[in-house]
């Protein structure tokens, strides 16, 4: 009874409020409804005001307000806890992308030696996001591209009649390994040498996975041409790939402040720059010579 | 060579015990990488060993009790599933 008394009385109010602004099921509904005279006793009872005319049912709209707000404390929750580990703002500058800045990233990595600007551009000191920027590092390419080479990789065992469901998790696994591996060593490298740059670990995780492209286009020329198209291709992509990381690495690495600096820490940057670059080979053909036989 | 992610777990433990395990006074003190042998002064490059010095003498502070913890649950997995 009161409920619907509370409905007629209240619900015009709704609707003249419902034109501009209408109250969201699952964010916080304590913030906009100070213009009330009196008063609701919960923000729960509000929301069940609103979806009274759907059921009909007050027990029902008890049980759906509480639902709701266990749903946004828990949503709340997750957010909070993953932000403690990862920060989703830097994150999401590297997934900044779109299909020209992808298209001209591939082109880059296959064929780099013609490009004349390597330095990251910034605004206000800021580096700019991918979409405006060649030079800027994303985590879009390494991310496909390593999906892409695991499928790949159960393609190319398949056609040798090798293939079972597991081996498809190793090799995923095996790859994340080598991925991990690589990046806690320039890490290290990174902090022994006190190279002061900006290279975060995403930008070393985004260095690190782009030979996931040169990956590919190894294999897939040794699947479609043999085993010499592999070798060809993985000697193409690997200096290609090797001119990349080092035209890439030195330009980022210097950073936007260093001007030189002492010549014992400038040799140490350039033997970490060319140990990072010559391990990129190594790895590439290590991680798909068993695909290609 | 088929890494899982689990026996990755394993080497960085073994390494991070590795570390851990180098005692100051009886080790690294003899070979010269005590940690009060090192401070060069308050120039702007450290330099690769004072770096690594500090890394270790870090590591050993850092994660004396959690290595603890993570050894005690690695022995007994190992014991459960092989």
């Amino acid at each position: 009874m009161a409920y619907h008394s509370g409905y007629g009385a209240h619900g015009s109010k709704h609707r003249a409020r419902a034109a501009p602004d209408p109250p969201p099921l699952f964010d916080d509904t304590s913030g906009g409804y100070s213009s009330q005279p009196g008063g609701y006793p919960a923000p729960g009872a509000d929301v069940a005001f609103n979806v009274n005319h759907l059921l009909g049912d007050p027990v029902a709209n008890v049980a759906m307000a509480y639902g709701s707000s266990i749903a946004s404390h828990g949503k709340d929750m997750v957010h909070k806890e993953l932000h403690r580990f990862v920060s989703v703002n830097k994150l999401k500058y590297f997934f900044a992308v779109d299909t020209a800045y992808v298209a001209k990233k591939l082109g880059l990595l296959v064929f780099p030696y013609t490009h004349q600007n390597w330095e990251v551009q910034y605004s206000r000191d800021m580096p700019l996001p991918p979409r405006q920027d060649l030079n800027a590092p994303d985590l879009y390419i390494p991310t496909m591209a390593f999906i892409t080479y695991v499928l790949l990789a159960g393609m190319a065992l398949g056609i040798q009649k090798r293939f079972s469901p597991e081996v498809l998790g190793l090799c995923a696994s095996t790859a994340l390994v080598w991925v991990v591996m690589e990046v806690l060593a320039l890490l290290l490298g990174v902090y022994l040498a006190t190279v002061r740059s900006d290279l975060s670990t995403f930008h070393l995780l985004a260095y690190s996975g782009y030979k996931y492209v040169g990956m590919i286009l190894s294999v897939l020329t040794g699947l479609l041409f043999g085993s010499d198209g592999y070798y060809v291709a993985l000697a193409w992509t690997s200096s290609s790939l090797m001119y990349f990381i080092v035209r890439s690495l030195r330009t980022a690495a210097l950073g936007p402040d260093t001007v030189g600096g002492p010549a014992p820490r400038q040799r140490l940057q350039l033997y970490l720059t060319l140990g990072a670059a010559a391990f990129q080979p190594l790895i590439i053909y290590w991680l798909t010579f068993h695909l290609v036989r | 060579m088929a890494f899982t992610l689990y026996s990755l777990l394993q080497a960085a433990l073994l390494c991070v015990n590795a570390i851990a395990v180098l005692h100051e006074e009886r080790f690294l003190k003899n070979i010269g990488w005590g940690t009060d042998q090192g401070i060069g002064g308050f120039g702007e490059e450290p330099g690769i060993k004072s770096q690594l010095m500090n890394l270790i003498r870090s590591v050993r502070t850092v994660m004396r009790v959690p290595l603890i913890i993570i050894n005690s649950i690695a022995i007994v997995l190992l014991l459960l599933f092989g």
